[in-house]
This record gives C-alpha cells, sequence and structure tokens, in this order.
C-alpha cells in the first residue's frame, strides 16, 4: 500500500503533493494544537459562571493543573536516557534546549537568571501564540485571551519541574504576541 | 551541552507523546467533572467534533485530495489520514454488502499508550474522541456518518475496531434569498 493520496485525476493543476511520510510530526504539531484548543474552551466554558470571579477574570486553574500532570509524566520520558543534572541551573538549561525544542519544536530564546531561585526564560515566538499574530501587525489584539493559551505550558513546567525536585512557582508574562516570558521561581524550604 | 549523552531526543516520538499524555489529563478531568460514564463519552464526541472540522482543512491542504468518488474512496482516504495525523495504518475491513459499511482495525493507537481501564469504567469509551473527529471531517465534505467502537483493546479484545457507516449526502445549504 503506497502511503500516499496523490489524487491524479483532480490534482490538475500538478500541484506538488507532499508525500505522507515526511510530513507526520508536523501534523502531529497540528493535532496538539487542536486538542489543546479543545480543553482550553472546555475549561473556560465550565468556570465562567463563577461569581467569586472579578469582571475579566478567568478560573484557569484546571488547565495548568492538567499541564502540570502531563509536565510530571513526560519529564520521566525524557530524561530517562539522560545523564544526571549537576545543579538546579543545569536543569533549566535542559528546559531551555532539548525539552523546548522536543515538545515545542524551539528552544527558549533569552534566559536570564539572578542566580537566587528565579529565572525568566523567554519565548520569542511561542508555539501556541504564533497563529493569533505576528511581528508586523495585531501584536496586541488578543492580549485578553493569551493566559488561556499559555496556563497549560505553566502547569507543564512547574509539573516536569517538580519531578525533578524542584519545587516552583511558575508565570507568564506577555506584552506583544507571540513572545511569552515565563517566570519560574524556585520555592526554597 | 553537546558532550552530555550522544542521543538526541526523539522529537517526532516526544510530540505524540505530549498528545497522548494531554488526551488522558483531560480524560481524568471530566471523569472527575461529570458523574455518569455516558456524559464523558458524549463530551469527548463533541471535541473530536470540533477538532475534526478543522483538521479536514489541514488535511486537505497537505495532501491535495479532491472529493471522493464513492465511499470506499472515503475509507482509503480516512486510512491516510490517520497515517497523517497519528501515524497508523488500520486496516479497512468487514464492507457491509451495501457497501455503505466498512470497520477500521487498529492493531496499536497511540492514544491508548499508557493507558489501563480500572473497573470503575467500563463503559468509558476511552477513544472516543476519534468518532466525534471522524463525523466532523466528514460533515465538512457534505458527508453525514455514523461512527462507534464495536471492539476495544482496552476492554481486552485483540483489536480495536472503529465501524463507520455512510447515512447521507448533505446538499450545499443555499444562502436565504437566493436561489
Amino acid at each position: 500500500m503506497k502511503p500516499q493520496v496523490t489524487d491524479s485525476k483532480t490534482n490538475i493543476a500538478g500541484s506538488s503533493v507532499i508525500p505522507l511520510t515526511t510530513v507526520s510530526n508536523e501534523a502531529n504539531e497540528c493535532l496538539f494544537e487542536y486538542l489543546h484548543a479543545e480543553i482550553m474552551n472546555y475549561v473556560v466554558g465550565k468556570n465562567s459562571n463563577d461569581s467569586n470571579l472579578k469582571e475579566g477574570e478567568e478560573n484557569l486553574s484546571e488547565l495548568e493543573w492538567m499541564g502540570f500532570g502531563v509536565g510530571y509524566r513526560i519529564i520521566e520520558r525524557l530524561t530517562r536516557e539522560w545523564v544526571r543534572f549537576k545543579d538546579e541551573l543545569d536543569m533549566i538549561k535542559f528546559i531551555c534546549t532539548d525539552y523546548w525544542s522536543s515538545l515545542y519544536q524551539k528552544q527558549i530564546d533569552n534566559l536570564k537568571t539572578n542566580h537566587h531561585g528565579t529565572y525568566v526564560l523567554q519565548d520569542n515566538e511561542f508555539r501556541l501564540l504564533k497563529h493569533l499574530a505576528n511581528n508586523t501587525s495585531n501584536n496586541k489584539q488578543y492580549l485578553r485571551e493569551c493566559p488561556r493559551l499559555i496556563s497549560f505550558t505553566c502547569g507543564l513546567l512547574r509539573g516536569s519541574l517538580a519531578n525533578l525536585g524542584i519545587s516552583s512557582i511558575v508565570k507568564a508574562e506577555i506584552t506583544l504576541i507571540p513572545t511569552c516570558k515565563f517566570h519560574v521561581e524556585v520555592q526554597r524550604v | 551541552m553537546s558532550s552530555r549523552t550522544g542521543a538526541r531526543l526523539d522529537t517526532k516520538k516526544i510530540n505524540s507523546e505530549l498528545f497522548t499524555l494531554t488526551y488522558g489529563a483531560l480524560v481524568a478531568q471530566l471523569l472527575k467533572d461529570y458523574e455518569n460514564v455516558e456524559d464523558v463519552n458524549k463530551q469527548l464526541e463533541r471535541m473530536g467534533y470540533n477538532m475534526g472540522v478543522r483538521l479536514i482543512e489541514d488535511f486537505l491542504a497537505r495532501t491535495g485530495s479532491g472529493r471522493c468518488y464513492d465511499f470506499r474512496d472515503t475509507a482509503e482516504k480516512i486510512q491516510a489520514g490517520f497515517k497523517l495525523f497519528l501515524g497508523i495504518t488500520p486496516t479497512i475491513t468487514n464492507w457491509s454488502a451495501t457497501g455503505d459499511e466498512f470497520s477500521l482495525c487498529f492493531e496499536s493507537n497511540p492514544l491508548t499508550e499508557f493507558v489501563e481501564l480500572p473497573d470503575t469504567c467500563l463503559n468509558l469509551k476511552y477513544c472516543n474522541v476519534l468518532t466525534g473527529v471522524l463525523r466532523g471531517a466528514c460533515e465538512m465534505v457534505q458527508m453525514e456518518i455514523a461512527c462507534w467502537f464495536v471492539q476495544d483493546q482496552l476492554k481486552n479484545d485483540n483489536v480495536t475496531e472503529l465501524r463507520v457507516k455512510f447515512i447521507k449526502r448533505l446538499e450545499d445549504a443555499i444562502p436565504a434569498g437566493e436561489d
């Protein structure tokens, strides 16, 4: 069986049809994005009647919690054959490079730290935001909706760090879409 | 950083694991939110529908495939869709005599990779999102289908079997005021 669905009869223009084998990675990517969108809509819709919320606020803690669970599990599989990390900074570097690129197809663009447990991870084109705006226009149009799109990832980060032995608080900051800064504050006991 | 291990992470594999685990988190959340397992099945189907409505555009754009000539053609394209999006090739079997029903058999299913069903969830259709995806996608190409699971590996069947039935062709809706 040929893994191609080239349809010669209707494809009159002769446009190039990409063989399925080469695009399946990218395909998997959009599957996650659509699933994420559904989960987001579900959580937002379910909690929209919450009377404890002020105008314009949303309860996204469930979204964050789901991310936490996924992060907690996936880091085990990612680091299974990895050499033991030297220290905290080493783990954060791993998060910025291999971890981020295997989940979001690119590395973190900028890492800052005060060497006292605060890290700022900046992604200049965050995958879940990049279809909302490009760098030329409309950078602020959907700013209000952005927290929905990043809560899951905040949880993902927190969960992964938790399973590496770092308990933390992860917040995100967006001023211009699609740039996103994740603030990781390590909780010392 | 390159000195640590020779092998880089397998991006493709991780990406599909991210999907699998995220889906698992969703099912777990739904089971917590709804008392009735039937409601969970319904909710999964509805979410799948919404995904299918959007996925069909990706499918058509990536494959460049045109209209289906008959339902057998549709079956092959659905199969190709599974290959494209989930990297699996289900087998097409059990055609009904009239040619309006077939089964897709999955030997492995990435959605259920890390899953075991507890006894309390025997009525849960864990992969019900797939039925919704197929229904939504087909509706966008003017086809109404019905779709359900007849066998499920999570319930100790040998294969997972998804039955697909053609219901009717949807006519293009004419906008109000135009003939």
